[in-house]
């Protein structure tokens, strides 16, 4: 439930010279077959949405619009119809974002414990200028986040899939750097 | 036990005893800990004498509603021809609520053998968990574990050799704390935007996929096994009070605090023993000044208010709020209840799915008016306006999400006045020892 970034900083959405878009779930292709399997477990193939969506998500970072087309195809719903449930839903990019995609709760126990400051920490050692926009270096997009349910942990932070529990400033730029590249 | 801290010795630890211990998450794990016992005397027994246990021990929902378990289970109706659905809600997203995720990070075999329970007693074949998104980690031990006991045969097309088929499958959210409520969740794994549903019809009637449906909290399922083990009398002793609250409940405890973490206790525990012993009392210098019990949904009681209740449903409301989820955010007298108020209605503006008018606008406007104050630019008409607006935002909507933004920002300015006030015309307030 993040405060979803908003539009990229430099144009490198699905602009007009972007490369053809490479479907994901091609005939005899491992996610083909993954999904066809998870279709099994629900009595609709509409169900099996969500997880396509993550599938997606995982291999290509963000949903492009022809992304949500290929579902479309794929589950027997329009493009509109998938693209309404993407837009539903703050886990879901609609654009690229940085490599290391940092959400930062501050919903009001973290809040108690000083997010704020957490948030000004990773904005400022990230060169992140603001939040929702990815740094210079592509490397970096911070963001806060409506409660992450770990909030005895204060700060968590959710760095693309894991946490980080009871981050403090001080701690930023250490975390920063054992993320690497 | 008070995970990530050594257990008290006034808890009563039957959920979280193996919490922080790695060896219960594996399948052999737990049964070297007395797992799948349940599960294996539940097969034997007919699912209406499985629903009469659960109902006679008292267990109550602990998601939030606190509805009598056996009793919800007993609105399926078994000979329907139908297919049945159990949806296991692991949506944890009330905020200063953190005990699912700990459940299913460590014990994550307790969860499948009370899903599958569950779902034997509802005459369900198929059960959903369904996990938030952001909760990579429970998801990945919770996956885990679930092929181990597929692999096993502990569930799956003859559970336990039982000949009944039992399959649980867990669904991945992505991002939306509206889907913790029931009818939403079913529209989530559905695939559809996660907006709730009108009720009637009742999941029992018309849930997942149209079928009848029941749908409980991680931790009640989590209660389940422990109730066919040790008999429902057993269940119904833990009880320090109002005999309507029996047995064990987790609280999550967060905000300013000596030792936040999960605490398990028998219902009817003094909540004032509970803060100052088991959390050890507030930050160093530092007095506690107002208390959320019960996941941010509920309305704020001050400290002198808590220090006077017991730990149950009835306890709880006594004092004008609700046990809950069992989160209990607590401020110290650092904090400005304005400001963290304010933050809290932004949170249910973010979060509305914007269905219903009162709800879209309302906890947006709430949160503006809120800020506004903070700020320094607020008027006392913007006191009365938010006292009108809860009263369109309460009970006039399908989910009780606007509710939810309204009892807390109602309750707080009541109890909390002079801070608003001081915000309003400038003055200090007396209740805020440093902060905003």
């Amino acid at each position: 439930m993040s405060h979803g970034p908003s539009a990229p900083a430099h144009g490198h959405g699905h602009g007009g010279d972007a490369a053809p878009y490479v479907p994901v779930f091609t005939e005899g292709s491992a996610r083909r077959r993954e999904l066809a399997d998870l279709i099994t477990r629900y009595p609709s193939k509409r169900a099996a949405l969500l997880p396509a969506l993550w599938m997606v998500q995982q291999d290509r970072g963000w949903i492009s619009e022809d992304a949500m087309r290929e579902i479309g195809e794929q589950l027997d719903c329009t493009a509109a119809y998938v693209k309404g449930v993407v837009t539903f839903y703050t886990m879901y990019h609609q654009h690229p974002v940085g490599r290391h995609f940092i959400q930062v709760c501050t919903t009001s126990p973290c809040l108690c414990a000083g997010a704020d400051d957490v948030v000004k920490a990773f904005l400022e050692h990230t060169g992140c200028k603001e939040l929702g926009l990815t740094s210079p270096d592509g490397k970096y997009t911070v963001i806060e986040v409506e409660c992450l349910g770990a909030c005895g942990f204060a700060t968590p932070v959710q760095i693309n899939e894991d946490y980080v529990e009871c981050v403090t400033p001080e701690k930023v730029p250490g975390i920063l750097a054992a993320l690497g590249d | 036990m008070g995970y990530p801290h050594k257990s008290h010795p006034q808890e009563t630890p039957v959920l979280s005893k193996h919490f922080g211990d790695p060896a219960a998450r594996t399948l052999e794990g737990w049964k070297a800990r007395g797992g799948y016992t349940a599960l294996a005397q539940a097969l034997t027994m007919a699912p209406t004498a499985i629903q009469d246990v659960v109902k006679a021990s008292g267990l109550r929902g602990r998601g939030g509603a606190g509805f009598p378990t056996g009793l919800k289970w007993s609105f399926m109706k078994l000979e329907d021809g139908k297919p049945h659905y159990l949806c296991c809600n692991a949506d944890e997203s009330e905020p200063g609520t953190f005990k699912d995720r700990e459940i299913m990070r460590w014990t994550p075999h307790a969860l499948i053998e009370g899903v599958a329970i569950g779902a034997y007693a509802i005459g369900a074949e198929t059960a959903y968990i369904y996990i938030r998104g952001e909760f990579s980690e429970p998801i990945r031990v919770m996956e885990a574990a679930l092929a181990e006991a597929r692999a096993a045969g502990v569930i799956g097309p003859n559970a336990m050799g039982s000949g009944k088929r039992i399959d649980i499958w867990v669904h991945k959210g992505a991002g939306a704390y509206i889907c913790g409520e029931e009818t939403a969740l079913m529209n989530s794994i559905e695939g559809k935007r996660g907006n709730p549903r009108i009720k009637p019809p009742f999941p029992a009637v018309s849930g997942l996929f149209g079928q009848p449906t029941t749908i409980n909290n991680v931790e009640t399922l989590t209660a389940v096994p422990h109730i066919l083990n040790n008999g429902a009398e057993w269940y119904k002793g833990m009880c320090l009070s109002s005999p309507k609250s029996t047995g064990s409940k987790l609280f999550s405890v967060c905000g300013n605090v000596a030792k936040p973490g999960n605490y398990e206790v028998v219902l009817g525990f003094p909540f004032k023993d509970f803060l100052y012993d088991l959390c050890g009392g507030p930050p160093a210098g530092r007095k506690f000044k107002a208390i959320i019990p019960g996941g941010s949904s509920v309305p704020v009681i001050t400290i002198e208010e808590a220090e006077q209740v017991r730990m149950d449903y009835e306890g709880f409301l006594e004092v004008g709020t609700m046990l809950g989820s069992g989160g209990v955010i607590i401020f110290d007298d650092a904090q400005s209840m304005p400001r963290q108020l304010a933050r809290l209605a932004r949170f249910y503006a973010h979060e509305s799915c914007a269905q219903c008018t009162q709800c879209r606008e309302g906890t947006a406007w709430m949160t503006r008016i809120l800020e506004r104050i903070v700020a320094g630019q607020g008027t006392f008409e913007d006191l009365d306006t938010i006292f009108d607006l809860s009263e369109s935002m309460t009970g006039k909507t399908i989910c009780v999400l606007s509710d939810s933004c309204a009892a807390p920002v109602v309750s707080g300015i009541k109890k909390f006045r002079g801070e608003f006030e001081a915000l309003i015309t400038g003055r200090r307030s007396s209740t805020v020892a440093v902060g905003v």
